[in-house]
């Protein structure tokens, strides 16, 4: 990939983020995926057996279910925003509201708030029924390039 | 619940409790996957590694790992700090969990999590949670605070102490 604004830029014109969740190694060690439903981006997280926390109920571990909200979360900031830099997460919220069974798990992010600077993602993430949603996270992002966010 | 167990463990307790969260943290199967490891169990407070894996990069053009491993990392460390106030493995689920990304974990650069809990209730545990860099200077990385219900068993009929 040359760069990741080229990968995003493209990935903005065919309206498929696909190309740029596949060069992520981390969404392919987690089992995301991402598809458009009518615009809407919905991300995905396959149920494998490493994404298990408590072999004993069984659920997921809250890490995952964390992981596949923020992941979610820097999608829609780059899908919906001016941006072609991948956002850098400042701070995330996260309320884990039911177990997480053992199967796939879907996220759907929606902005709360687009500034210049910052955005405020909300995602909900589900599994059987949007109704009843697994977790939910509010996610800060700063979508202007800055060097290092720790330094300002 | 006595106060003495909100007391960090002693002596041989403590290295008791030290090998029971060593377990527990090499047991599940998602730390596994991550390479979480277990690093020590000193006064109260829990420290874990995640070492650095080509596998868990959120920008392949920087190398930064991203951040759900961290989360997953500091939520691991959280929950067994939890256990150890208890000082007993009870079920536990985590409610809620905040997390401010200070800056970037440096690729190639192992992160270390140290959660301590430092308050408990009948049916909820507070825990702060730092990660950082632990070679050379102390770098931090992230900084964490949650919260946990806990699913204490009945202790008389008709007396649910969980929620």
């Amino acid at each position: 990939m040359s760069s990741t604004g080229d990968v995003v830029r493209a990935a903005k014109q065919t309206g498929n983020l696909s190309a740029l969740v596949e060069a992520i190694p981390y969404f392919r060690f987690l089992g995301i995926s991402v598809e458009t439903v009518s615009g809407q981006l919905v991300g995905k997280m396959a149920y494998s057996d490493p994404l298990i926390g408590n072999a004993s109920l069984p659920a997921l571990h809250g890490g995952a279910i964390g992981a596949l909200l923020e992941s979610t979360a820097i999608l829609q900031a780059l899908w919906a925003s001016e941006t072609v830099v991948l956002p850098k997460i400042v701070t995330i919220t996260i309320d884990f509201l039911r177990s997480a069974r053992p199967v796939d798990t879907f996220a759907k992010g929606t902005f709360t708030k687009q500034g210049r600077r910052v955005v405020n993602v909300c995602v909900d993430a589900w599994q059987e029924s949007r109704e009843r949603p697994i977790a939910r996270a509010n996610a800060i992002f700063l979508v202007e390039i800055v060097d290092e966010i720790g330094e300002r | 619940m006595s106060r003495q167990s909100n007391e960090p463990a002693q002596g041989a307790d403590s290295e008791r409790m030290a090998r029971l969260v060593e377990n527990i943290a090499r047991f599940v199967p998602h730390n596994r996957a991550l390479g979480v490891r277990f690093v020590s169990l000193t006064a109260g407070r829990v420290t874990l590694a995640l070492p650095y894996d080509e596998k868990l990069v959120g920008n392949p053009l920087t190398g930064v790992v991203h951040g759900g491993a961290i989360t997953a990392l500091l939520d691991a460390a959280c929950g067994l700090a939890v256990l150890v106030k208890l000082g007993k493995p009870i079920p536990v689920a985590t409610l809620d969990l905040r997390i401010d990304y200070l800056r970037p974990a440096t690729p190639q650069k192992e992160v270390h999590a140290c959660a301590e809990c430092f308050r408990v209730t009948q049916n909820v545990a507070f825990v702060r949670c730092d990660a950082f860099h632990a070679d050379g200077e102390k770098e931090f990385v992230a900084v964490a605070n949650g919260t946990f219900i806990l699913f204490r068993r009945q202790t008389r009929a008709g007396a649910d102490e969980a929620p």
